[in-house]
This record gives structure tokens, sequence and C-alpha cells, in this order.
């Protein structure tokens, strides 16, 4: 228990400094983004009289000390006001996300579990089979990982879908279904995700794999393992029990580091595929100079990786009892 | 270690492969924006393909796409080299410091370094990249240096720990030599392998994220490299329009110095833990000497 508490303080310190963060950045840049906003918004339409006040909030204003204001946008965020976005003008910027958010997790999080899972099945035999053709393997598959993500996707646009007609733009086909719970859609929205979803996994399953198979191969070494061997284990029960099980202990830590990348990754694999996702949201932002949804996607993305990882975090004191008695 | 016939020294040859390939670029890079005069230059050749007059054929405004490249090769090489540098400078202050002193300056340390860790960077390096929107190149360079230092922070930070718990340390100490005299004479020759694999994780992670975010638009459009040739590829649907030459080679490129450099880097993993080569005789693999490797000790400390 006082390990999950330590943890849970950690990521709420992380948060913390996260959210300061995103406060402190619009401010601390020359020029006033606040003006450069309203000028946008303006051209959409008429911008109600409250707009500027809610926006120096966001991004910085002239009016009371740092410390007021950065309490009433403390404020703001608990109850989820992002203010107005500029591209969706004039959508809330937490309408918009949370129209996006869904996709987003979906998409990464599904591509994530495969990849690791696949990479870590790979590694464990590469490791095991020390010579043989699956550990030839990892070398090229190292390449894939210096890859740009969008390139690889792009091409992958360009040759699969042009020339084969597999579904990709957007997250499902506008034309004939709605998003609704039924199968047409669902059916829609997994055909669309196919391709980016193997971009994402092709480009980061060959850094679980090496990780993976460098482990194995000093995880073989050990004198347990020759123990056991002694002892006339089934080999199963060696590779996968004794070593394997060992073995994935610092693939599981590394997933902490890896969420952060795939998620930035899979950002701009969105843009490439039109998915109607936190990505592609980040992408108008960024496009539109829409420092409110900018921001707010920043704080959402960073929510997201932190409760990825505390959820990592429980999950390694399950399969390594260590942690737990340590804590 | 005992030397058995299996680890007889064996030609490293990932290393040279690697070595050779960025080498190769960075040879472009320095002499290349010598030779080839007119870069950037508009003609009314638009998306020519590639012949004897454009060996890569040209953009949509006439330029020509081989030129741009080799322009771009410097442009491209001098941001990843200066936020890779910059992130390991700043992990190597960071982790060796913490590792080193310990105590209450390792757990603050730690801490602000895991907070950066899980801290999603490239949504971070977009916001700021964008309030800023850098005219200078380096600026780009800047940003991603001072937002990826974190995870080699914490490699470096285990292996000094270890180090500094050995018993040559402790003697070094007892023989009244200054701290930094044992950070710079005892400690930093035996992490020179973790550094330069780490170091060569920063070229990849910048060469990757400097690409990602330049092809959104951030990066300056004056400044010429592969990134934003590739921005200015893809809005000019380069593909769809059937240009691959101006599209897939900044990739290419991209893609071969990454693969290089991760060459460079199981080259030295090879050469530094030999458990990780491929023993001639696989009867071997159990009777190696179980030597306490980095990697290991590196478990145990953070364990």
């Amino acid at each position: 228990m006082r390990y999950v508490l330590g943890k849970l303080g950690f990521y709420l310190a992380a948060l913390w400094a996260a959210v300061t963060l995103d406060f402190l950045l619009p401010r601390l840049i020359p020029g006033t983004p606040v003006d450069a906003v309203l000028a946008r918004m303006s051209q959409h339409g008429s911008v109600p009289p409250g707009e500027r006040k809610a926006l120096e909030l966001m991004l910085g204003g002239p009016h009371g000390s740092v410390v007021s204001q950065y309490f009433q946008y403390l404020g703001d965020l608990v109850r989820g006001r992002f203010g107005t976005s500029v591209t969706y003008y004039p959508v809330p910027v937490s309408a918009v996300i949370r129209q996006s958010i869904l996709w987003t997790v979906v998409l990464v999080g599904v591509a994530t579990v495969f990849s690791f899972t696949l990479g870590i099945a790979f590694g464990t035999i590469a490791g095991w089979k020390r010579g043989t053709w699956a550990d030839n393997l990892i070398a090229p598959a190292t390449f894939l990982a210096a890859i740009p993500y969008f390139w690889l996707a792009l091409l992958a646009l360009y040759f699969l879908a042009g020339r084969f007609g597999l579904p990709v733009a957007g997250g499902y086909d506008t034309q004939s279904v709605y998003v609704s719970f039924s199968w047409p859609f669902i059916s829609s929205a997994i055909g669309h995700a196919i391709l980016p979803a193997a971009t994402i996994i092709i480009s980061s399953l060959a850094g679980w794999a090496l990780g993976m198979r460098n482990m194995m191969v000093s995880t073989l070494a050990e004198d347990y393992m020759v123990a056991a061997e002694a002892r006339g284990l089934p080999r199963r029960t060696l590779m996968i029990g004794y070593a394997a099980r060992n073995a994935v202990l610092p693939s599981v830590t590394g997933v902490a580091i890896a969420l952060g990348f795939v998620v930035g990754g899979a950002l701009i694999t969105e843009q490439v595929f039109s998915y109607p996702g936190i990505g592609t949201a980040l992408y108008q932002a960024v496009a539109n100079s829409d420092y409110p949804l900018m921001q707010a996607v920043f704080l959402v993305i960073t929510v997201a990786v932190l409760g990825g990882n505390f959820l990592v975090d429980l999950l390694y004191a399950v399969i390594d009892p260590r942690t737990r008695r340590r804590a | 270690m005992a030397r058995t016939p299996s680890s007889r020294r064996r030609r490293p040859v990932k290393l040279y492969a690697g070595l050779g390939i960025v080498g190769f670029f960075a040879l472009i890079a320095l002499v290349g924006p010598v030779l080839v005069s007119g870069a950037g230059r508009i003609s009314a050749d638009s998306m020519a393909r590639p012949s004897g007059s454009h060996l890569l054929g040209t953009t949509d405004i006439g330029q020509d796409t081989f030129k741009e490249l080799i322009v771009g090769t410097r442009a491209e090489l001098e941001i990843c080299l200066t936020a890779g540098l910059l992130a390991m400078s700043l992990a190597l202050l960071i982790g060796v410091t913490g590792g080193y002193l310990g105590g209450k300056a390792d757990q603050v340390l730690t801490a602000v370094a895991n907070v950066f860790l899980v801290l999603p960077t490239l949504p971070l390096i977009f916001l700021v990249a964008d309030l800023v929107h850098p005219k200078n190149p380096f600026v780009i360079a800047l940003i991603i240096g001072t937002t990826s230092w974190a995870a080699s922070a914490r490699v470096l930070r285990g292996q000094t720990l270890s180090l500094t718990r050995r018993e040559y340390i402790d003697a070094a100490r007892v023989g009244g030599e200054s701290h930094r005299r044992i950070l710079v004479c005892e400690i930093m020759p035996n992490l020179l392998p973790v550094i330069a694999a780490q170091l060569v994780f920063a070229f990849i992670g910048a060469l990757l994220t400097h690409a990602g975010v330049a092809y959104l638009g951030l990066d300056n459009s004056s400044n010429v490299n592969w990134g934003t040739m590739l921005y200015f590829a893809n809005n000019a649907l380069a593909l769809q329009r059937g240009a691959w030459w101006w599209f897939v080679p900044p990739g290419l490129c991209i893609a071969l110095v990454g693969a290089g450099l991760s060459l460079i880097n199981l080259g030295i993993d090879e050469l530094v833990n030999p458990r990780l080569r491929v023993p001639r005789a696989r009867a071997v693999r159990r009777r190696m000497e179980s030597v306490a490797t980095a990697a290991e000790v590196d478990e145990k400390v953070t364990a």
C-alpha cells in the first residue's frame, strides 16, 4: 500500500509540474498571445465580451498578480474550463477534446499492447535461440525503429491504400455510417484503424524485441538457470517460467518511458491518416495558433500518459513481488 | 576476463558499418554545401522527373531536389548534433552528480529526471516551438535538447551509483583525492561506453524528433533541411502527384542516418558486453563466466 501511495504522490507531483509548465509557458514568451488569438477569433465572427478575460486567465494578461492568475487558472482546470477553441470557434475546447480523446486512447492503447506483446515474444525467442534466424532478424528490425513514423505512414498510405483500395482517411467511413454503438460503425472504425495501428506497431516493435533479447541473454547466464536445467525441468518451463519471467521486468518499466514516445509518434501518424483523434486536434491547433486548444491537448495527453504509467507501476508490483516487500 | 576461444576478438562489423554510414553523411554535410551551387533557385521546370540535369528531379516550384538534399544535410546534422550534445550534457550533469553525491541531492535530481521522463515531450516541444516561432534553427535544437535528457540521466545515475560503491573509489577517497579528480579520472573513464551509447541514442532521438516537428511545419520554413523538405513535399501533395523523388529521399536519408546510428549502438553494446555477441559454438552459452555486466549491476542498484 505504501508503494501505491508513493507512486501516486509522484504522479501527482508530475501532474502539478505539467500544469504549472502549461501555465508558465505562454507567459514566458515575448509578445501577447491573447491579442493574436482574439484577432483570429474575430475573423470567424463576433467575439463575446467575456472572451478576453477568459483568455487572459489561460494565457496571461495584465490584470492581477501572477499568483492570483495561477489560482484562477487552477480553478478553471478543475472545473474543466479550457476556454474556446479558435480552430473550431465557437466550440469550447473541452468539447473538442471530448470528441477526439477516445479515438486516440483506443488506437494507441491497442497498438501499444500489440507491439509490446509481439516484441516481447519475438525477443524471448531470439534470446533463447541465440544465433539462429530469429536472432538474426533483430538487427534489421532496429532499422524500422530509426524510420520516421510519419514517413513510413505516408508511404504505406500511398502504396497500400492507393494501390489496393484499403480504407484510410478518417476514423470511419463518414459517408455510410454514424458514430454509434453498432456493428457497421465498429467494423468501419476497425478497418480504418488497421493502417495507422500497423505503422505504430512496426516502428515501435523492434525496441521491445531488442531490449527483451538482451535481457534474455543476460538472464540465461544466471546460476539459477543452470540449476533449473540441471533439475531436468521441461524446456518450455525454463524459457517462459524462468528466463522470460525475469527478463521481462526491465521492459515493463520501459513502458513508462516508451509511452510518451509512442503517444508523440501517434500524434503525427494521426495527422497523416486524418484520424479524428487528439493528434489531429493538436495539428489543427498548431496550424491555427490555437493556444487554448494546444494547452488543453498537452494537458490531456500528459494526464493520459501519467495515468498509463501509474497503471504500469501497479502492474509491476503484481509481477515483481520484490517491489511490494521493499515498500 | 579470461579469453575463451569463443570470445576471441572479432571484427565489430556492425560498428564499422554504422560508422561508415554516419561518416558518409557527415562528409556530405562538411563539403556538400561548398560543392553544390544554386540550391533553392526557383525555375520553370516544375515537378520534373529525375534526369541528367536534375539528379533527383525538381519540386513544385522548380528547385533541384538533389541540391536541396545536399544543403539540407548540413542543417539537419547540425540540429541533430546540437540537440544530442545538449541533452547529453544535461544528462551527465544531473545523472552523474546525483549518482555520485547520493542522499538528498540525489533524491531531488532523480525526482526531477523522473518528472521529465514521464512528461510527453513531443507535445511539449510543439507547444514551445509554436509559441517561440524560432527563426534560428538552433532554437529548435535547444528545445529538443532541453526536453529529452531524462532517460539518459537515469541510466547514467544508475551506472555512477554502482561505480561509486566500488572499492577502488573508496581507496581513492581514502587516498585523499578530490571529488573532481575522482569524477574525472576514476569514474568518467568507466562511464565512457555508457556515455557513448546514450549519446548515440540522443542523436537518434533528436533526428526523429526534429523530423516530426519540422514535418508538422513548426520549424521555420526558410530553413532548408530534411524535415522541412518533407513538410513542403507533403504540403504540395508530392506523393499523390507521383513526385516520389521529392518525398522519398529526405525520409530515406533520415532513416539511413538513424539506422547507421543504431548500428553504432549495437556495435558498442557488443564490444562492451561480450555476452550479447553470438558465440561461435552454442554449447558455450552456459559456460560463460558470470561477469557482472553493466546491465546487471544497474538492475541491482535500481531495483
